[in-house]
Parts: structure tokens; C-alpha cells; sequence
């Protein structure tokens, strides 16, 4: 009897495999840097993340608040909370990433200026509220408005763009496991944002990256922050779906 | 002030071998990039690393441009007694940044 | 600085044009080893040069140089300087020890301009030099990507 159930389970398991074969970008990485992604005491993306620690205890604008003062322990509030973003922002009537929804919690709550896209401390904030998710399944909120943009993100996704006419699927999704320029082309896959890319020698947020690739196809790129990118963003949450977070990831 | 992340064991025994990595943010840039602006950036790195244990040097690096970005070092001293370890990083534009640890170090 | 062989040479990409200081030559690599070994020819054995043969990127290579030593006041590792054949500049670090360092050993993190040869030499307490000598293959950052302004 156990032996017909762990033979029942094993199938099972080989069936759900086999099923999914979406690989994070980390599977496409060499050994160290797989180790550097791994190791906290190695990770440079920890340098962001204990950055971010030090935002979220600050006092910042008029209302003399910081993150923890409505927040507390971002290790219980904001647990689960990076899984679900982009998503619909009720109060603002907009779908959001993660980086903008906090800079609405500065602006409205704490009264404070917004952080600059893309600057040091909101990377910083993102990683320390991304990590409170490390290890949880991607889980794109399921209401009418974030799908509808992430149907728009996912149209965006497999247009051809640019002087060299490729859509991100043609890439990602037909040649990925294949060579560019003596790199391994990865799956695209997001849930490791944000990340420390060794490239960059430094941390950067999915927009970063979106807006490189489209840079490198010599499209048109939209400024940090555009809609399309969120919507792209929202896809890309829908595509991931259930894949565990990974933040902060590092990358070559 | 820099972010440092330095990891040390919370506690050792006398004439055990521990480990340390410290790792710091700093671009390390090099002097041989250009910028935006097409002009080269000039050079700003960390050229030197100690550290003290007691005041007692343990250990030093003299690091170059080829030393990556957020420089990472990872290196091993003997635990003889409970105290402090100093960290201290020096580097172009006078760049001087200190950390301490508090180490014990059981019989 | 990074070469852009870009391979996929049918797609008409624009190349960036990049400023490209001279690199070191294996001449400059024997003359900062023979600085830092006062001239000594050092022996190969003993040392231990941990990197990834093949390299996701040069900006960052994990590297770990070990020596076979006791570590005593007697017997000890006092420096260990790693040179590489082909950046812009030879050294890339030179780390000092002693026997308070209890294992000579150390880690970092270092660029890599491009396919080359590294040499890491120990200094020892009574005056040898050991070295350990890897050829390394860096796969210069992909793809097309082009840091959108």
C-alpha cells in the first residue's frame, strides 16, 4: 500500500514537472554567481536590503513618521506583500509596481517628497521590502483592472519592436537555453527583481532591465515609471505566477 | 557613510580559526571609463583595508582598480581573546570609513 | 575596460565605440611579480587559485587564494599579491597575513577585462615565494543590451 502511494506520488510529481518548464534566470547562472545569489554574507544586493532597513526606521517628511512607525516589523507587515505586486492601487485608481506604491505610502502618508525612480534609496526600500517575500510564490492579484493591464503587457510582450524588430518572446520564450554573444539567453523571468547585476555593478529594478532590452533592440524606451512598463511588469507577475520570489537576486 | 556589511561569528573559542567577510559599497571606479559625457571618470577607489583585532593589525589588503565594485573580502584570524575588531577602509577623495565588531572568545 | 565582441555580426548593430586604454602585457605581469618578490623567481606549488574556469561576467569574479601553511610564528604566509595578464593595469591586490591570520586563506571579488592569465604569489616567512598560475575564459555581458539613458 505505501509503496503503490509513494509510486502514485512520485507520478504526480514527474506529471507537475513536466508540466512546467519555466526555469528561474538564476538555473542559467555559473556556480559562484549562483553562490553569490544564495549566500547572504556574500550577496551584494544586502548591502540595498540593509540600506533599506535603515529608510524604513528614518523619519521622513511633515508627518514625523517613518515605514516602521504604521508598519512595525517589516518582517510580519510586509510579508507576502512584494508577491503581489504590480497590482491595482484602489486609492489611486491605477496599477502599480512596488517601487511606486511606495512612494505613495511617503507622499500621502508620511507626507514626505517622493524617492527618486531608480535612486539608491528607493532600490534600497524595494529590496527590503521584496525580501520579507524570499521564498513565496509570485501571486498577481486577481481583480479586473490588474488583469486587463497584464493582458496589455502581455500583447506588448510578444510585439516586435525596434530597429532590430524582435518582441521580447522571440527571445525568451523560442530561443532561450540558446547562445547571444556568448551568453545564455534566459526565460525572462522576474522574480528575482530587484537584483544586483554584475553588469551594472550595481542594484537595479525590472524597469531597468525592461528598458535596457529595449534600449538594445534600438526601440524607443519609455521613461521609468510609463504605464506600458508597469503593464509589462503586471504580465510578467501573470507569467511568473507561483515561481518563488528571489529577491534580492544577483545576476550576471 | 558607506553601507558595511561585516560578518564575524557571534562567538568563538580561544584558538579557533574564524572567519570574517566584509563587504562595503563603493564603486571602485577605475579611471579608465568614460562617462555620459564622453570625458574618463576619473578614478576613486578603496586602496586599503585593515583590520585590528585589540589594535593589533590582523590582517591588510592594498587593493587595486581591478578589486570589483562593493568590494568583498573574506579572511580568517585566530580568536586569543574577547574584544574588538576594527575595520577600517581608505581610499581616493579621502575616503576613511571605520566599523567595529564585538568579538567574544570563550576559554 | 570591457571589449564588445559582439558575435551576431549579421544584425548591423551600432557599436558602442569605447576608449580603450592599453592593456598590461605579460612583460608588465613578470616585472610586478618580480617588484613584489624582490626578484626572486617563485616556485609553483603550494598555492591554491579557486575561480570559475568559464565566467558569467568580468565586473565580478569570485576568487579564492589559499597556501599550504601552519600558520605558526615560525612558518608562515606574510603576503599574498594576485597579477593579471591583460587589464588596463597588473595588480590587482596584495593581501598581508601573518601568523594571527591562523589560515591563509582570503577572498574576493575581482574584474576581468577579458580571457587571461592570473597569478597569485605567497610571500612565506622565511623568504620563498610560491605562486599558482589559472587561464580564465570571460564571456563579456551579453546580449544587445544598451544602458537606456
Amino acid at each position: 500500500m505505501k509503496r503503490c502511494a509513494a509510486f502514485l506520488l512520485a507520478c504526480v510529481a514527474l506529471i507537475a514537472s513536466a508540466a512546467d518548464d519555466r526555469r528561474s534566470g538564476r538555473e542559467f547562472m555559473s556556480a559562484s554567481t549562483q553562490a553569490m545569489q544564495r549566500d547572504d554574507t556574500l550577496n551584494p544586493g544586502m548591502l540595498w536590503v540593509s540600506g533599506g532597513e535603515m529608510q524604513w526606521n528614518a523619519i521622513a517628511g511633515k508627518s514625523g513618521k517613518s515605514c516602521a512607525s504604521c508598519h512595525g516589523d517589516a518582517g510580519k507587515s510586509m510579508r507576502g506583500v512584494a508577491a503581489r505586486y504590480p497590482g491595482f492601487d484602489v486609492a489611486s485608481k491605477v496599477v502599480l509596481n512596488l517601487s511606486q506604491r511606495i512612494n505613495l505610502c511617503r507622499e500621502r502618508k508620511q507626507l514626505a517628497p517622493a524617492l527618486k525612480l531608480e535612486g539608491e534609496e528607493l532600490l534600497g526600500l524595494e529590496a527590503y521590502v521584496a525580501i520579507q517575500s524570499r521564498g513565496m510564490p509570485v501571486d498577481p492579484p486577481q481583480d479586473a483592472v490588474t488583469k486587463a493591464a497584464a493582458a496589455r503587457g502581455k500583447a506588448m510582450y510578444f510585439q516586435r519592436i525596434g530597429q532590430l524588430n524582435l518582441s521580447c518572446a522571440q527571445c525568451h520564450d523560442q530561443q532561450w537555453g540558446k547562445r547571444l554573444a556568448g551568453s545564455t539567453i534566459p526565460q525572462a523571468h522576474a522574480a528575482a527583481y530587484p537584483i544586483y547585476r554584475l553588469e551594472w555593478q550595481g542594484m537595479g529594478s525590472l524597469q531597468r532591465r525592461l528598458r535596457n532590452c529595449m534600449s538594445g533592440v534600438r526601440a524607443e524606451v519609455p521613461a521609468f515609471g510609463a504605464k506600458e512598463l508597469v503593464e509589462l511588469e503586471a504580465w510578467l507577475g501573470v507569467r511568473d505566477k507561483g515561481m518563488p520570489l528571489e529577491a534580492p537576486g544577483v545576476r550576471p | 557613510m558607506a553601507r558595511a556589511l561585516i560578518h564575524i561569528p557571534a562567538t568563538a573559542k580561544r584558538g579557533e580559526v574564524i572567519e570574517i567577510r566584509a563587504l562595503i559599497g563603493h564603486p571602485m571606479e577605475t579611471g579608465y571609463r568614460p562617462g555620459a559625457d564622453g570625458k574618463i571618470v576619473p578614478r576613486d577607489i578603496i586602496r586599503k583595508f585593515v583590520c585590528r583585532y585589540n589594535g593589533e593589525q590582523v590582517f591588510g589588503a592594498e587593493l587595486h582598480q581591478a578589486i570589483s565594485a562593493n568590494p568583498y573580502i573574506g579572511f580568517f584570524t585566530l580568536a586569543t581573546e574577547s574584544g574588538t575588531l576594527e575595520f577600517v577602509w581608505e581610499g581616493d577623495n579621502g575616503f576613511s570609513q571605520t566599523e567595529k565588531m564585538a568579538l567574544t572568545v570563550s576559554a | 575596460m570591457k571589449r564588445r565582441d559582439v558575435l551576431s555580426a549579421g544584425a548591423g548593430l551600432a557599436m558602442l565605440a569605447l576608449v580603450r586604454p592599453a592593456s598590461a602585457t605579460s612583460q608588465e605581469m613578470a616585472a610586478a611579480i618580480a617588484a613584489f618578490t624582490g626578484g626572486a623567481a617563485p616556485k609553483e606549488g603550494r598555492v591554491k587559485f579557486d575561480i570559475a574556469q568559464l565566467i558569467d561576467n568580468g565586473n565580478a569574479v569570485p576568487v579564492t587564494i589559499s597556501v599550504d601553511s601552519p600558520m605558526s610564528a615560525a612558518d608562515h604566509v606574510s603576503a599574498i599579491g594576485i597579477f593579471n595578464e591583460r587589464n588596463p593595469q597588473t595588480d590587482v591586490a596584495v593581501f598581508t597575513l601573518g601568523p594571527r591570520a591562523g589560515k591563509a586563506e582570503v577572498s574576493s571579488r575581482i574584474r576581468l577585462a577579458t580571457s587571461q592569465r592570473l597569478i597569485a604569489v605567497a610571500r612565506m616567512s622565511d623568504g620563498s615565494y610560491w605562486s599558482k598560475s589559472v587561464d580564465v575564459i570571460v564571456t563579456l555581458a551579453a546580449c544587445i543590451e544598451g544602458e537606456a539613458p
